[in-house]
């Protein structure tokens, strides 16, 4: 039966033993400010093609910094196994996938909340903008959604480190296209009715594959 | 279907654990072939067996981590295919890997599974427990930090968390010093007096002799042998064991 204090318990127990650790977090966070300072000193921004060159930057970071985050989040689950004590557990295992994809959410979220600002000086950009923010939810729900798949199934294997990418970006992007191009927008200071095409490129995205990815995770999750 | 009433009608069983036909492959190899297998509520059976002989395949089906190639498994008279989420929480599994997380402590481990199982009174129950397994004093250490010893109780106290009428245990002996084992077969001997059915794998005949009910040999995928351990001294076991295994593996 579906419960979705399942799905809490298990976002409760991800967030309590990352507040220990901070290992997806730092790498995420260091990773993303790393990306943003190299391409705006590699780059040559003026003030007039910033904008134009931000949001693929941007989206740059927040794609292999998730990616970071998918892997911690089953590299804990693979220690001890603990994926197979989540298994056992008189729960259904769909739910597993919405906890440990809801973690990824807030752990991506507040990687992203930190970058923003340094993001926002270095490019001049505005960022205190929710159309903004809008764009960035619809942009990490899709990753995250596929993500998580993605990650318990590239941690059974061998060459985890390396799966996990090749099956990750072939399949988002076009989320990540449209995130870009709607970031672009945004940034221009277009309304968001403008950017309506992308966005619903996004949210379409981000229902069929959290929609396929909770029907297939027990499946995946087997031997 | 009414899914619950239906649970209720096939609850009604004579056997804890039925199998019949079981098989399981890997690609082309057959790990398990034909398995039979019946285990009366409240005994407590051992399967012995060499390396690859399929035990962990065996127990690891029961507990619904992997799905059979064919045949017939009931667990407390609940198809294995149909109710598995149901059986869950009739079984409770330990395995030689301890499913503990070593940044959470021995209480928060135990607090976890045990939302995840529903479990009444969830933070009396866990207390408790850690009272019965000696680690009352470890409650806020990570489990981490821990010996093994210590984590295999904690491991067993979640497994036991919400009461289940069926314990599947897969080499419980295994890297545990002397003390820590002799521990163990008191806890399963207080586990076997209260009633509970327990289904475990080993390679100390003499362990299997001593804390269990009856035993099962296991030989490339196949029961060959069952006997009572009433009537069965190890060094019968020992001789049956050897001449079974012998030619088969």
């Amino acid at each position: 039966m579906t419960d979705w204090r399942d799905a809490l318990n298990v976002v409760v127990k991800d967030v309590a033993t990352e507040m220990r650790t901070k290992e997806a977090l730092g790498a995420m966070l260091v990773f993303a400010l790393l990306v943003i300072i190299i391409f705006n000193f590699a780059l040559e921004l003026r003030s007039d093609n910033a904008r134009e060159i931000a949001p693929g930057i941007l989206w740059v970071a927040f794609a292999f910094a998730g990616m970071l985050g998918f892997n911690r989040s089953f590299a804990l689950e693979r220690e001890n196994a603990c994926i197979e004590g989540l298994m056992l557990a008189a729960a259904d295992r769909s739910m597993i996938y919405v906890g440990k994809m809801l973690g990824n959410v807030v752990f991506m979220s507040l990687a992203e909340m930190c970058v923003l600002p340094i993001f926002a000086a270095l490019f001049d950009v505005p960022v205190l903008n929710p159309a903004l923010w809008l764009v960035i939810l619809l942009g990490t729900l899709g990753l995250c959604a596929v993500g998580t798949l993605f990650a318990v199934m590239a941690v059974s294997t061998r060459a985890r480190e390396v799966i996990l990418p090749l099956l990750l970006f072939p399949i988002t992007v076009p989320l990540i296209i449209a995130a870009v191009k709607a970031t672009g927008q945004v940034l221009d200071g277009q309304r968001l009715s403008e950017a309506f095409v992308w966005l619903r490129l996004m949210l379409g995205f981000d229902i069929i594959f959290t929609l396929l990815a909770f029907l297939g995770f027990e499946y995946v999750i087997e031997e | 279907m009414n899914m619950s009433a239906s649970v209720t009608s096939e609850s009604k069983a004579c056997y804890a654990v039925e199998v019949e036909g079981l098989s399981k492959n890997w690609g082309h190899t057959a790990v398990l072939r034909g398995v039979k297998l019946h285990v009366p509520y409240g005994s407590s059976v051992t399967i012995l067996g060499p390396n690859g002989a399929g035990k962990t395949t065996l127990l690891r089906i029961l507990a619904t981590l992997s799905r059979p190639s064919g045949g017939r498994v009931r667990v407390d008279g609940l198809d294995l295919l149909r109710f598995d989420q149901s059986i869950r929480q009739r079984i409770g599994f330990v395995s030689h890997q301890t499913y503990l997380y070593g940044e959470l402590s021995s209480f928060e481990n135990l607090r976890f599974y045990g939302r995840m199982y529903r479990v009444p009174d969830l933070e009396q129950r866990v207390v408790e427990l850690l009272e019965q397994f000696g680690l009352a004093e470890q409650r806020d250490n990570l489990a981490r930090t821990l010996s093994r010893g210590m984590q295999q109780r904690l491991s067993l106290a979640r497994a036991l968390l919400h009461r289940p009428k069926i314990l599947l245990w897969d080499e419980p002996y295994a890297c545990l010093d002397q003390r820590a084992a002799d521990a163990l077969t008191g806890i399963l001997r207080d586990l076997r007096m209260k009633g509970s059915t327990i289904l475990m794998t080993t390679h100390d005949l003499e362990r299997s002799v001593q804390a269990t009910d009856q035993v099962a040999l296991l030989v490339a995928g196949k029961i060959v042998y069952e006997a009572c351990t009433q009537t069965l001294s190890r060094e019968q076991l020992l001789a049956t064991y050897l001449e079974r295994t012998r030619s088969r593996t």
